[in-house]
């Protein structure tokens, strides 16, 4: 057995959740430089610059690049033959994100659902664990801004729909959202499993690095038609119309029940954020 | 893209009636923050028939929750938020005389309706770009509801603070027009 620290996942929590919201990743930087050259609309245009020179902002100033810092959703991969040590797993995670909010002037956006009272640090963090061969432990910090998170869904299609019936409604559903999630934005699509799983392959798929196609060809020729007929809506750049409305679209697919045919969407903003280490 | 038109707060109805959507505007002078749980407070409190915290005539309401200022700033990052959930608040405070609403995304056709008759406009501010934005607000004092933390209503003094005009006080929505120019 390997022995990490408790402590030791409050620094990595911490930093990654600072580094997160203040870097931007290559990846996103160079479809914000594409979306420049290619987006016909010259408001698009400026709101890729706007969000380059945001970029180059929060980086050099060190600030958040968006005042919505997320809720800290934190994916962790256990090795099984880590052994941690010196303290509470979970307290050791809500506790490097109680600090990296606060040392990183962050804005917690975690609240009460009925008094809505903020409960001030941004904790608790949303933690889903993974175990996973080995004796390393892998995190992954990907703060969630409420304004793309509220334009996702779950859907329980009919096995009748089809792969049609999927793609009518995630380009439907990403109409419907307009300019509300920021665009250009990022869409992740869950597609099988049960209600819940479905949901969180459609989060999962937005932590690939941007525009990574599905290694099976025929979910990546899905991600290029969907791209392609949600960038056709017109939306574009902060809905304020153009060709740019999507940066990409990760489908993730698994087995489904043979009475059920679950999918999801959930959208990222173009504060396509999240960063991860291993220890 | 067309010039931009400087405008400084407070708004008269003059002011906002010769805006268009589409047009790119710098405010200059005072604006108010204010989002979710502010808009709630302000709202119960016209419904009880007492005085606001601030006086909404002539004003405009910036959608934001802005992050914790680092030493030497004056606030943090601080873009807008969805506008959507204040649309059953809005034509109401409207109707007192809010002249502008700084946001992001859609608003309901109730709204649009409210900013025709009351004679106000409703702008987009970048959303995402909040480290940049910020860059145009210099000062920012919390008035009321300090309790909210992000959603406390503060006073933020801007200068060339860059949004477009989305809905205008003749019922045009840039969305809408945007999208249907680039759809195929």
């Amino acid at each position: 057995m390997r022995e990490i620290n408790a402590k030791q996942i409050t620094e990595v929590v911490k930093k990654l959740c600072i580094d997160a919201n203040l870097f931007l990743g290559e990846d996103v930087l160079a479809a914000f430089d594409r979306g420049e050259k290619t987006e016909e609309s010259p408001v698009g245009k400026e709101i890729f610059q706007q969000l380059k020179e945001n970029a180059r902002i929060a980086r050099e100033e060190k600030v958040a690049m968006c005042q919505d810092t997320g809720l800290a959703v934190i994916f962790v991969e256990l090795g099984q033959e880590v052994h941690v040590v010196g303290g509470d797993f979970n307290a050791a995670i809500h506790e490097g994100v109680r600090q990296g909010y606060q040392e990183g002037y962050l804005r917690k956006s975690s609240c009460h659902c009925f008094t809505r009272a903020n409960t001030k640090d941004n904790t608790p963090a949303i933690i889903y664990l993974e175990m996973v061969p080995g004796d390393r432990m892998k995190i992954t910090v990907a703060p969630k801004g409420g304004g793309s998170e509220n334009m996702s869904m779950v859907n329980m299609l009919s096995p009748s729909d089809g792969i049609e019936g999927i793609k009518n409604r995630v380009v439907e559903w990403v109409k419907q959202a307009g300019s509300n999630p920021c665009p250009p934005v990022v869409v992740g699509v869950g597609i099988g499993g049960t209600f819940e799983q479905t949901a969180l392959i459609a989060k999962k798929a937005l932590l690939r690095p941007l525009g990574q196609k599905n290694p099976d060809p025929q979910l990546a020729a899905l991600e290029e038609e969907l791209l392609t007929r949600i960038n056709n809506l017109g939306i574009g750049p902060q809905g304020l119309g153009g060709r740019i409305t999507a940066l990409a679209v990760h489908v993730e697919m698994i087995p489904c029940h043979i009475a059920s045919f679950p999918m999801a969407v959930n959208i990222n903003c173009h504060a396509h954020r999240h960063k991860e280490a291993e220890i | 893209m067309s010039e931009a038109i400087r405008l400084k707060t407070p708004l008269a109805d003059a002011d906002v009636e010769k805006l268009q959507a589409g047009d790119k505007v710098f405010l200059n002078g005072v604006i108010y923050t204010g989002r979710d749980a502010a808009h709630k407070r302000l709202f119960d409190l016209l419904k009880e028939g007492k005085p606001l915290p601030i006086d909404i005539k002539g004003q405009v309401i910036y959608y934001v929750g802005p992050a914790p200022a680092k030493p030497g700033q004056a606030i943090g990052s601080a873009g807008p938020t969805t506008s959507g959930r204040m649309d059953i608040y809005s034509p109401k405070l409207m109707e007192i005389g809010l002249k502008g609403m700084i946001g992001k995304g859609m608003r309901k056709k109730e709204v649009v309706e409210a900013m025709k008759k009351y004679k106000a406009v409703y702008f987009a501010a970048t959303g995402g770009a909040g480290a940049l934005l910020a860059k145009a607000i210099k000062k920012a004092q919390i008035v009321a509801y300090e309790d909210l933390g992000p959603e406390a209503i503060t006073r933020l003094e801007v200068e060339d603070f860059p949004v477009i005009v989305v809905n205008d006080t003749q019922g045009n929505d840039l969305y809408q027009q945007g999208m249907a120019k680039y759809a195929r």
